[in-house]
């Protein structure tokens, strides 16, 4: 969805600043909202791709205006929320009013190195040949899905070269969205900045995407 | 924002403070089985005393020190980075840019926060914002300009979007007058700006 989240190229928010020394959590809740969102992932419920879109569909003003864990937290609620795993009252009270709804797995303490060591891979067993090959020239589509994309605005309608194949991965346009998982062919595709930008972009830069196969055609 | 106006239904509650609106909502998933508290405090635990940049700098080091290793990084950097231990959540598939001198590698992520965390940990405020994911993509040196690195002319620059789950790790070049350093000593002048393209190995602090 063409939402706050997709920032590439937009202007005005000033430059840069990175902060000496800083440290890795700002406050104790960010720490805990950062374990919340991993603990919770692992209860297998939604796919990475179902909470960066609980996220990305924030009201715009919101997504900008808050910290990034607090936009952690409000995906968490929202994503709690759509799969019944707790009620308006309950979050607002802070405690339990109804029956628990059983998760598929709860991750136990003595289980965290180890999945988080594993995590949880994204390639799958290819099912067809790739349609490109490393060199090939290929074509953006366009297109402005109210769904979850992983193509951004920046990057749509834009002529590159296939720089590397990286498998068959999940796909995450329909998986954001509770389908039945797919996988597509992944690939790294580099464009000019003249290409992406104009006669604004720097002829000296070129900007890689990982994009999808459906996401390609051939230029 | 929750488009309704029973106060006391208004799970969002912009009023109360954030430290207990995670305080309640902890609470209720403890209360409800959902999570171990236990998981909590190991997550946090792992990303604050075991998983960082210092992980990364080792991978750099061995890159800089083995050129064996060096050339396996760059075919198959999930594969390397897993010998020396390294892997897993929010890294799953990992891609080695390694800087020359024609080209110097950027890593972001403009469409939300990707970052490799089994090499580099939790990403710093300024990657996960506005400013840094907006304009690396259209104007990388004006952001390499902000962290007051400035290319040398003709020197080629590669911006990498973080737009799946392939992670991302710049390989710096190897600082002149390094010349038979142990890995451990080139693993301190290895910052993790440096694994971002946010700068470079701070060869000058090196003790």
């Amino acid at each position: 969805m063409n939402g706050a989240q997709d920032l590439g190229g937009q202007m005005g928010f000033g430059p840069v600043r990175p902060g000496p020394d800083e440290p890795i959590f700002h406050a104790d809740w960010e720490k805990r909202v950062l374990a919340l969102n991993v603990a919770a992932g692992a209860m297998g419920q939604w796919s990475i791709d179902e909470s960066r879109h609980a996220r990305e569909s924030l009201p715009p003003a919101d997504y900008l205006a808050f910290s990034y864990y607090q936009i952690w937290l409000a995906g968490l609620q929202k994503l709690l929320l759509a799969h019944g795993f707790v009620t308006p009252d309950e979050l607002a009270q802070g405690e339990a009013l109804t029956a628990p709804r059983q998760p598929k797995r709860v991750l136990k303490g003595e289980e965290v190195a180890a999945v988080l060591r594993r995590g949880f891979p994204y390639e799958r067993p290819a099912t067809a040949p790739a349609r490109f090959a490393v060199g090939d020239r290929v074509r953006t589509i366009v297109m402005h899905p109210s769904h979850h994309t992983r193509l951004p605005r920046y990057a749509r309608g834009k002529q590159g070269v296939i720089a590397r194949v990286s498998g068959c991965h999940v796909f995450p346009d329909t998986g954001a969205h509770g389908a039945a998982e797919t996988a597509q062919w992944l690939y790294t595709v580099v464009f000019t900045g003249p290409e992406l930008w104009g006669r604004d972009g720097d002829p000296g830069a070129s900007v890689s995407i990982e994009a999808w196969e459906s996401y390609l055609e051939p230029a | 924002m929750s488009g309704h106006h029973h106060h006391d239904h208004d799970h969002d509650n912009h009023l109360a403070p954030i430290e207990a609106r995670v305080k309640a909502l902890e609470s209720l998933m403890v209360a409800k089985g959902y999570v171990d508290p236990a998981a909590l405090d190991a997550i946090i635990d792992s990303y604050e005393t075991r998983i960082g940049p210092r992980n990364g700098a080792r991978v750099v080091a061995r890159a800089w020190s083995d050129e064996a290793f060096a050339a396996r990084l760059r075919e198959d950097g999930t594969a390397a980075v897993a010998e020396l231990g390294y892997g897993g959540r929010g890294g799953e598939h990992i891609i080695a840019c390694f800087n020359s001198p024609e080209e110097h590698n950027l890593i972001v992520c403009t469409l939300c926060s990707c970052y490799p965390w089994p090499v580099l940990g939790l990403p710093p405020v300024w990657y996960k914002s506005p400013p840094y994911r907006s304009k690396a993509v259209i104007d990388p040196r004006g952001v390499l300009a902000d962290f007051g690195l400035t290319l040398p002319e003709g020197q080629r620059i590669r911006v990498w979007d973080s737009t799946a789950e392939t992670r991302f790790i710049v390989i710096p070049m190897r600082p002149a007058g390094t010349e038979g350093w142990s890995e451990d000593r080139l693993a301190a002048i290895v910052t993790r700006d440096s694994m971002i393209g946010t700068g470079l190995p701070a060869v000058g602090e090196a003790r």
